[in-house]
């Protein structure tokens, strides 16, 4: 019933040191490892027992936490690399890629003022295929050609847009209510 | 796994002593208790074969009513008749609505409130502990014995003050608590595990009180909720209180007294359950100021008058699918829980955004009692080899920090998967600084006035340190019950500081809704007063710094130089005063670079200093 703690998360969950994610995989091995660690596999033990326990099950969460969502699986595989968090954080954005953010978000806020929730679902969408094309981007950097000062500028961009996604989300949250 | 050294999970449980372990659903109206039975969950009955418990408190000079027996007393004795006080747990006087129209002798005390009655003053804990006590010696006389635990269950909304005073209800009824439930996730265990189903499903719970929806995507046996929400103030309680106030409307009569106003809410509950099975109902009484009340209600009229509350609970469905990122087509199933779900509008509602008929096949009253006791059995260490499942739940609301300038720092986000650990740091504001006081915060909205406040706390003996030197590492963690600790640590030194989080006080459950939607709709006007804050604060940080750094190491300035700074100070002093975040930050800007040059030379000095080892008083 115990995890090893000193596992990076790829090793915790039986990952290959690979961005690209095999989702069933991944949630196969949560749960397994949940199915070990969880603390109401442990309900019924004497205190001692059930508080060796919860360390594996919050550290098996957290590693779920990561591995699920592409930017901070990627952030992960970055720093196991010797990239660190404040180098991905540091690393400065192309003018390109401030253009498109600035034009991005003046898009989401016109929308936003025009209470147009049709604009900002359009919006969404398009966001949701830019991130799949970017994505698939990272998944060549990271795992084909081991670009990881490329990868690290991608990862800042994918940043910015589960920033503005979250926005979004917030902005077409609060229309429920109208609707 | 190979990763993993696996020890059986129930294998210090003796494999043939059965315990006695209960799941109990303490509801807004009714409460029920169940159990399961060579491997089949049922709801335990009183002595007429009755499974609800209405969850009525009467107290009398010299004993107790209950349930039942207490309904009658809800009119001839209304002060000491305590309807409801699911509606109490956990919250302060000021936290709840409509007091002022409740016929009871509140009293105001730090924490939760109290009411004064025939037997004293009371808290809505001890009045719970009421209800638990009652079915917990039912369920020892049905089952001939003293029970291992009990899992009891919470609305998936319920805040940390409301999970800690429900635990000490049970706490205070005898009951040793094997763990909190979420409602929802107690019915789609009871569903999941009846019909071995597979794929993403809701649950929509619409109680007496509460409404909640889950949903939860079931896989080989491990229920994993992926998003919750919910409106604590929105239950069959609003629909009778339309009616009720239709009934006023229409029968032209003097405002009620406070027996009549509970006669007429007892009617308007009966006339709706009645409108579920027939096309009309009459609304008819007589009331104590011998007024009468006859009128006829159809069903369109009340479909009509009740449409806003229907519409109402497909807001948290649709939140809720967002945050899991889905849409209506991608859920396989509804299943529906809580009496209020019988209403047929209910229902066409849900089967129309869903695009299918919801599911009704267990009865909607017990479905969180079965839930809990199957969690109960499993926790007790009952579970058989082949029925090994798995509850993933979340947290329904998240929490934070408050950080300088009255932000909520969101340290776990709402829908995190319990439990859940997350820390982050923090540093020292002034010079010298040897303590930090920390206030828990709770709520989407980003002005922490606006959050609900959970606790505070002071992390003290901090050795002094130059400002932004001291790291201090904080850390939350919330427990498979939802429950929340928080602890402080200053990493250079090891100085720790911790506490299990109590809250003070409560919010109302309108408060609790209103923080996530307020939280969305006023997205906008939070971040043009978070950027001025931010902005403010970043300014007072520079302007203290520059105080400070004048003072030590002024010297290494000539006079033009000197002047510039004092003016740049001036200028930022009186741009803090303003609401304009651009021009402050420009302030804040020029003032940095402006003393770019002084500051590079005391780095210079410092080293120095630390490199022959002497202070820069001794140079
Ligand atoms: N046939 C019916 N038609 C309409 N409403 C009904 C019917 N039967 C019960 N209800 C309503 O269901 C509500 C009680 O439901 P339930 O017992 O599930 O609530 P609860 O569990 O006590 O409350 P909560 O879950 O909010 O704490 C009451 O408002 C009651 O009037
Ligand atoms: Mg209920």
């Amino acid at each position: 019933m115990s995890v090893d703690l000193s596992l990076d998360y790829f090793a915790l969950f039986g990952l290959p040191y690979r961005f690209r994610l095999d989702e069933e995989a991944l949630d196969r091995a949560w749960h397994a490892l949940q199915a070990e660690v969880h603390p109401d596999r442990h309900a019924h033990l004497p205190d001692s027992g059930q508080r060796g326990a919860i360390a594996g099950a919050l550290r098996v969460n957290e590693a779920y936490a990561v591995l699920k969502k592409p930017v901070t699986r990627a952030r992960c595989l970055l720093e196991l690399a010797g990239v660190s968090q404040d180098a991905v954080n540091a690393r400065v954005p192309s003018p390109e890629c401030l253009f498109e953010q600035l034009e991005w978000r003046e898009a989401v806020e016109e929308a936003r003022k025009a209470n147009d929730i049709d604009a900002l679902e359009q919006f969404a969408l398009r966001l949701q295929i830019q991130t799949d094309g970017i994505i698939t981007y990272l998944a060549e950097q990271l795992d084909g050609r081991r670009d990881l000062e490329g990868a690290a500028d991608t990862v800042q961009r994918l940043t910015f847009i589960d920033k503005l996604r979250l926005e979004i989300d917030n902005a077409l949250a609060a229309f429920d209510n109208y609707n | 796994m190979a990763l993993l050294q696996i020890a059986e999970p129930g294998q210090s449980a003796m494999p043939h002593k059965h315990r006695l372990a209960v799941g109990i659903d303490l509801g807004t109206t009714n409460s029920l208790v169940a159990t399961v039975r060579n491997g089949i969950a049922v709801c335990l009955t009183d002595e007429q074969g009755r499974a609800l418990l209405p969850s009525l408190v009467h107290y009398r000079d010299n004993d107790i009513e209950l349930g039942f027996d207490a309904m009658n007393a809800r009119v001839s004795d209304p002060r000491n008749t305590i309807v409801s006080v699911k509606r109490f747990m956990g919250r302060g006087l000021a936290d709840v609505a409509h007091i002022e129209a409740m016929p009871y002798i509140f009293e105001e005390t730090p924490g939760m409130l109290r009411l004064r009655t025939a037997q004293g003053s009371k808290s809505p804990v001890e009045i719970s502990a009421e209800i638990l006590r009652v079915l917990r010696k039912r369920a020892e006389a049905s089952l001939g014995g003293e029970l291992t635990g009990a899992v009891v269950t919470v609305p998936a909304y319920f805040d940390d003050a409301q999970r800690q005073a429900t635990r000490d209800a049970a706490r205070l009824a005898g009951l040793h608590v094997l763990r909190l439930l979420n409602e929802p996730t107690a019915a789609a265990v009871a569903y999941g595990l009846d019909n071995t189903s597979e794929g993403v499903y809701a649950v929509f719970d619409l109680g007496g009180g509460t409404f909640d929806l889950s949903i939860l995507k079931l896989t080989r046996g491990v229920f994993e909720v992926l998003a919750t929400n919910g409106d604590t103030a929105l239950g069959g309680d609003d629909f009778d209180h339309r009616l009720y106030c239709w009934a006023l409307d229409h029968a032209r009569i003097a405002p009620p007294s406070a027996e009549d106003a509970r006669r007429l809410q007892m009617a308007a509950r009966a006339v709706k359950e009645l409108l579920t099975v027939s096309e009309e109902a009459p609304f008819r009484l007589r009331l104590d100021s011998g007024e009468e009340v006859d009128l006829t209600v159809t069903r369109t009229d009340f479909f009509e008058m009740t449409r806003p509350l229907v519409q109402k609970t497909l807001v948290p469905v649709k939140r809720a699918l967002r945050d899991a990122g889905l849409s209506p087509r991608d859920v396989k199933g509804v299943v529906m829980v809580g009496g209020a779900t019988r209403m047929p509008h209910i229902q066409r509602t849900v089967a129309e955004y869903f695009g299918q008929e919801p599911l009704t096949n267990l009865d909607p009253d017990k479905v969180v009692a079965l839930g809990a006791a199957m969690q109960a059995n499993a926790l007790a260490g009952n579970r058989r080899e082949d029925d090994q499942w798995l509850l993933l739940d979340v947290i329904p609301l998240s929490l934070g920090l408050e950080t300088m300038g009255g932000l909520s720092e969101k340290i776990i986000p709402r829908n995190a998967t319990l439990p859940v650990a997350r820390a982050q740091e923090f540093t020292t504001f002034k010079d010298g600084q040897t303590a930090m006081s920390f206030h828990i915060v709770q709520g989407e909205r980003e002005l922490v006035s606006d959050c609900r406040s959970l606790a505070r706390f002071e992390l003290r003996g901090i050795p002094p340190m130059a400002a932004g030197a001291a790291r201090i590492r904080v850390t939350f963690q919330v427990d498979a019950d939802g429950l929340l600790s928080v602890s402080a640590l200053e990493t250079s030194t090891g100085v720790e500081a911790s506490i299990h989080v109590k809250p003070s006080y409560g919010l109302t459950d309108d408060e609790i809704a209103a923080m996530l939607r307020s939280g969305l709709e006023n997205a906008d006007g939070d971040q043009a007063a978070r950027a001025l804050r931010e902005q403010r604060v970043e300014a007072e940080r520079i302007l203290e710094a520059c105080t400070q750094a004048l003072a030590a190491d002024g010297d290494l300035l000539d006079e033009a130089e000197r002047t510039a700074i004092d003016a740049l100070i001036a200028r930022l002093r009186k741009l803090t005063a303003g609401h304009d975040a651009a021009t402050l930050s420009e302030g804040v800007n020029t003032l940095s670079r402006a003393t770019e040059d002084f500051a590079a030379r005391r780095m210079n000095r410092t080293l120095r200093s630390a490199l022959t080892g002497h202070n820069i008083d001794e140079l």
